[in-house]
């Protein structure tokens, strides 16, 4: 059954090429079936797969399809690896992965587009295998940008309005950034260590450097570039919240349950490099914290239903950067199947909230849509509570696993600990305000439309919603894959912190509902203090980040294009004709055909060259 | 001798071509497309060749001008097989994208295109520098009217441009082959213009580094990379599109293929001594050429700065000697030698059908012609470098390769890879997406991709995933080449480095 892990990715492969050699041409029906069964299957292969892998009790399984190419001493191939980490990775990405593209069948079913969507769809999940079942890094980076590539496509998918194109734009131009910085860390793995295969490179790396030795801190820093870029984390984040201009399940499933979190995968997988650079690990969780607080910020004050999740993605993927960095590699992976749970969860409810709503996105013009919208409250209820890491759901496991370890950590811990719980309190804020503005109060606009959600789109929906409250409980088989054959330490936290971890997002709820359910506080009255104001619009927009690199790179860059449009060195080639042009027309002009011309010319030259000889 | 059949072959198509003319107007393109195909039947007998101990698949060495040492010398090995392929592979191409666009003077037209083949493959295989001149000029000329004759607005300026750049540099190169040839006269007593003669010729010093530039500007004008660049945007946006596919996917590669063949190979010294100013000017065209490319309206003037920058890679690799540089170099030229001629095809069939080339014209096309737009997509892809796909292969190992030499100028070429996304994105955006808008043009003609068009894009797009997915089929055959050329250079090319 192992053997046939080279069937994940070819399913979804293969539904893209019939998808695309058939041009759009299927009925719908036939496209859904392709789309979306491809992906089961894939589902079935890994459940099976997973089966036979955790009862043979092996740590690990290689399976080499082909060589890719050999070049001299660099040989890398397509090659498989499984282990605990991969197997969460590739059970997650076909398992959401299937509940989204069941959803998509029914969402995307008035849409002419149809087979375009699920054709990138699928070849999105093709290439998510590949990234997570690479054995080498650089096939691991073929399912990277490929990843990189189905994400434009779907984010300008609804390719007529510019903006989309541009936010599409923005988002591959961006994490190219990064994925430029992991190539550039790969040749120096390579160089240094000579073979880009996972274990093999890990293996040589502990032996050949020193703990903190420049080449581990150069090599982890690089990762790190393109974990930041694709994990929409500080400082390249600024892309994922315009990628919510594609359709919605495409956010669920890309820009929440599996894409962004390749970053996060990344470091978990290489996390041997970053132990051997104690102070590039501290950057991972300092850049997880600080980017988890600043996007807890910005999620507080927006008023479109998908730029919040947006938000609150780039924050719990910061508390999973904070795991890693605290060395609770676990826990992050942990939280990242949680997340996954609920954030798709979360984002296909506002799919069915907005599909329903023809359209609308401001959440303001929403309100007491409960009974309106019972699927989509449901889910959003239980969503919510998750990612405020309510006690005993899902995202309340992982959470509190991550920030324990922080608080273990000797050092920063502390701070680092600290700053996760004011982060909780946010969470538990800007989940609900979202709640009680769409779901409570009085009903506001949109009185008339029905809940849009058949068979298709509820039944992932509820299988989401099991999953968010009661996914905690799952065991995730990648202790061998972290501990390096140690046994985890028990906890030992006082009653206290624990209380504390307990209460913090409580009260952020509690916070949100006197301001957004009693309305006991009135925002109006926050926002008429002029600091507020002018904090709340800094926040607004995203701390002023987008505008700062459009002064610092975009505009520069457009300058210098404009200014040389017609190139500077091709003036200088102009220039030579020019010079011989004129030097032509003065030196015909001598050729007069005037005989006297000639012999005052030939005396004087010859007086010139006289003179000339007797000075020199 | 089947080396000399293959270029014969060429020679006598085009001459048959052009008299075929006078039977029916649409009888040159079918003669022109017979023989290439054949020239293509024949070179696959060299791909199952047995080479035996040295890696010369073929050779032939008969007199010509003995007195002076010039001889007939064609030789090919695996390197020199792979640019073969390529050449009659896009020679394909190149017919059936001027199949309906070439009406006027068709037979002279076909006549033009098989001597410059005929001149491709003579360079690919000369191993006399005398006889590798004269080829050189050989696919010169008949270059030199197709831009003239059947280019667009400004084709007599972009003809003489293209003349003009290239025989300068041409006159440094024969310079520099005749001193070599002196020079071995001088050591040896007679004269020679043998390659392996000249590999023994012992120059020094500032001589060695004056006979090698007369090479490197000769070779790096063709490449082309900055600063002697400016010639192939104006060629390009000229051009018919035949001509783009001819000279991005073929003659720019006799550039590269000089320098791995004869610039470094007879110089090591001095190319070591070079090394760092030779990979930093790929990597101002690297990343200079991508910047003039996204200011571009014109889009074939886009695609022309985006060569430069690509090729940028392929200087890169060559310079930093080593085996994944060069395989890295060479996979480059393949894989861009499609790409390129592609997206010129596409910008070619797009003036074909709306009468313009202005980008700030166009928009939203996706909506109109579906499959045009899927499969410029596609080679945009291709060509910001997405793994899978051929160019990634060139690049990544180019640049891998080049991170073991110059850790510096590596870094700074990376920068390619984003520069790359930036101008691929712009153009789909400002061609293909958006909306659909027609102010500016005549849309009447604008058609999708028909059946033949689909063919050889799907050729294309076919042999790019090939390369990108298995590339070891083309690895395989410039190996052996590109080691003996490092085993022979590298003592001295390392000694120098050190």
């Amino acid at each position: 059954m192992q053997d046939l892990i080279w069937l994940l990715p070819t399913f979804p492969l293969l539904g893209f090429l019939s998808l695309v050699l058939t041009s759009g041409n299927l009925p719908k029906q036939a496209v859904a079936v392709i789309g979306a069964g491809s992906i089961g299957l894939s589902f079935l292969t890994a459940a099976a797969i997973a089966v036979e892998f955790l009862g043979s009790g092996e740590t690990h399984f290689v399976l080499e399809v082909w060589r890719w190419m050999s070049v001299g001493d660099f040989s890398p191939g397509f090659s498989f690896y499984l282990d605990g980490l991969s197997l969460v990775m590739m059970l997650i990405i076909t398992g959401v992965g299937f509940l989204i593209h069941l959803y998509s069948t029914g969402f995307m079913l008035d849409d002419p587009s149809y087979s375009r969507f699920f054709a990138y769809m699928n070849l999105f999940v093709a290439s998510m295998l590949m990234l997570v079942l690479a054995d080498n890094l650089v096939l691991l980076y073929l399912g990277w940008e490929g990843v990189g590539l189905c994400s434009y496509l779907l984010i300008g998918f609804w390719y007529e309005k510019p903006e989309n194109g541009y936010a599409a734009r923005k988002a591959f131009v961006t994490t190219r950034v990064g994925d430029t910085s992991m190539a550039i860390g790969l040749f120096l793995l390579f160089a240094q260590l000579g073979t880009l295969n996972i274990q093999d490179m890990l293996h040589a790396a502990e032996t050949q450097w020193a703990v903190g030795s420049g080449l581990a801190v150069a090599a982890s820093l690089l990762l790190l570039g393109g974990a930041v870029g694709k994990s929409a984390q500080l400082p390249l984040q600024t892309w994922l919240p315009d990628a919510m201009a594609g359709p919605t399940p495409i956010s669920a499933l890309i820009h929440a349950a599996t894409m962004v979190t390749a970053g996060v995968y990344l470091i978990a997988r290489t996390h041997v490099l970053f132990e051997l650079a104690p102070n590039v690990q501290l950057l991972v969780a300092w850049i997880g914290l600080i980017t988890l607080l600043m996007a807890g910020f910005t999620a507080m004050t927006q008023h479109d239903i998908k730029r919040i999740l947006a938000y609150s993605t780039v924050s719990q993927i910061g508390y999973m950067f904070l795991g890693l960095g605290v060395g609770a590699w676990s826990a992050s992976v942990f939280h990242l199947m949680t997340h996954a749970f609920f954030k798709a969860l979360l984002f296909l409810a506002a799919g069915t909230v907005i599909l329903s709503l023809h359209h609308e996105h401001d959440i303001f013009k929403m309100g007491g849509k409960r009974k309106q919208l019972p699927i989509a409250f449901a889910s959003f209820m239980i969503g919510s509570l998750a990612l405020a890491a309510f006690p005993f759901t899902s995202g309340y496991f992982s959470k509190d696993e991550i920030l324990i370890a922080a608080l273990e950590m000797e050092g920063p811990g502390l701070l680092l600990w600290i700053g996760g719980v004011i982060g909780a309190f946010f969470t538990g804020i800007y989940s609900f305000r979202l709640v009680f503005v769409v779901f409570f109060g009085e009903s506001k606009g949109h009185h008339e439309e029905k809940e849009v959600a058949g068979f298709s789109m509820a039944t992932p929906l509820f299988i989401l919603m099991v999953l968010a409250l009661f996914g905690g409980w799952i065991q995730i088989p990648v202790d061998a894959v972290f501990s390096h054959g140690e046994m985890p330490e028990e906890h030992h936290i006082s009653g206290l912190m624990h209380g504390i971890m307990i209460a913090v997002p409580l009260l952020g709820i509690a916070v949100s509902y006197l301001f957004f359910m009693s309305k006991t506080f009135s925002v109006d009255k926050l926002m008429a203090n002029p600091l507020a104001a002018s904090l709340h619009r800094f926040w607004f927009s995203g701390w002023g980040m987008d505008a700062l690199y459009d002064l610092l790179f975009v505009k520069p860059f457009l300058f210098l294009a404009r200014i040389n449009k017609s190139d500077l060195i091709d003036a200088f080639y102009a220039l030579l004709v020019r010079v011989s042009q004129v030097a032509h027309s003065m030196l015909a002009r001598t050729q007069t055909g005037q005989l006297n011309w000639y012999a005052m010319s030939i005396a004087a030259s010859v007086v010139l060259l006289i003179t000339l000889g007797v000075l020199l | 001798m089947i080396l000399v059949a293959l270029i014969t072959i060429l020679f006598l198509g085009g001459v048959l071509a052009w008299l075929s003319e006078g039977l029916s107007p649409k009888a040159p393109r079918v003669v022109a497309l017979i023989a290439v195909v054949i020239d293509l039947l024949v070179m696959f007998a060299l791909l199952g060749a047995d080479t035996g101990d040295s890696n010369w698949i073929v050779q032939l060495n008969a007199l010509w001008i003995p007195r002076f040492g010039i001889s007939f010398h064609l030789a090919a090995d695996g390197l020199s097989v792979l640019m073969m392929v390529l050449t009659a592979f896009l020679g394909i191409v190149a017919i059936g994208a001027a199949w309906d666009e070439i009406t006027d003077r068709a037979g002279f037209f076909y006549f033009n295109l098989l001597w410059t083949l005929a001149g491709v493959i003579g360079v690919f295989t000369a191993l006399d520098l005398f006889l590798f001149f004269f080829f050189w000029e050989v696919m010169l000329i008949p270059m030199y009217f197709i831009i003239a004759i059947w280019g667009h607005e400004n084709k007599n300026y972009a003809a003489m441009k293209f003349f003009i750049f290239t025989q300068v540099t041409g006159m440094l190169m024969l310079i520099s082959i005749l001193v070599l040839a002196y020079f071995h006269y001088v050591q040896f007593g007679w004269f020679s213009f043998d390659y392996f003669d000249l590999l023994n010729v012992s120059t020094s010093g500032a001589i060695q580094m004056w006979v090698m530039l007369g090479f490197f500007v000769a070779f790096s004008t063709k490449l082309p990379s900055f600063p002697f660049h400016s010639w192939l945007p104006d060629a390009h946006s000229q051009a018919p599109t035949a001509g783009s596919v001819i000279l991005a996917g073929v003659l720019l590669k006799t550039g590269a293929y000089g320098l791995i063949r004869f610039a470094v190979p007879l110089f090591p010294e001095a190319s070591m001594q070079f090394a760092p100013i030779a990979m930093t000017l790929a990597v101002i065209s690297i990343l200079y050429c991508a910047k003039v490319a996204f200011a571009q309206t014109d889009i074939k003037r886009l695609i022309a700065y985006t060569s430069v920058s690509h090729m940028g890679f392929v200087m890169l690799g060559i310079y930093a000697w080593n085996e994944q540089a060069l395989q890295g170099a060479v996979m480059t030229m393949l894989a861009h030698g499609l790409s390129a001629a592609a997206l010129f095809m596409l910008a070619g069939g797009l003036q074909h059908r709306i009468h313009t080339r202005d980008m700030d014209h166009m928009g939203g096309f996706w909506a109109k012609v579906p499959r045009l737009s899927f499969v410029a997509l596609f080679f945009s892809i291709a060509a910001l470098g997405m793994p899978g796909l051929g160019n990634f292969v060139g690049e990544f190992l180019a640049l891998l390769g080049a991170f073991k030499a110059n850790i510096t100028l590596t870094v700074a070429a990376a920068f390619g890879l984003i520069f790359a996304s930036v101008y691929s994105l712009w153009v789909i955006q400002k061609v293909f997406h958006g909306v659909y808008r027609n102010s500016d043009f005549d849309d009447s003609h604008l058609d999708d991709l028909s059946r033949r068009e689909m063919f050889y894009y799907g050729a294309m797009m076919i042999g790019l995933i090939w390369m990108g997915m298995y590339p070891q089929s083309f690895l395989d055959l410039s190996s052996a080449t590109l080691i003996n050329l490092i085993d022979e250079t590298g003592q001295v090319f390392y000694a120098v480095g050190q």
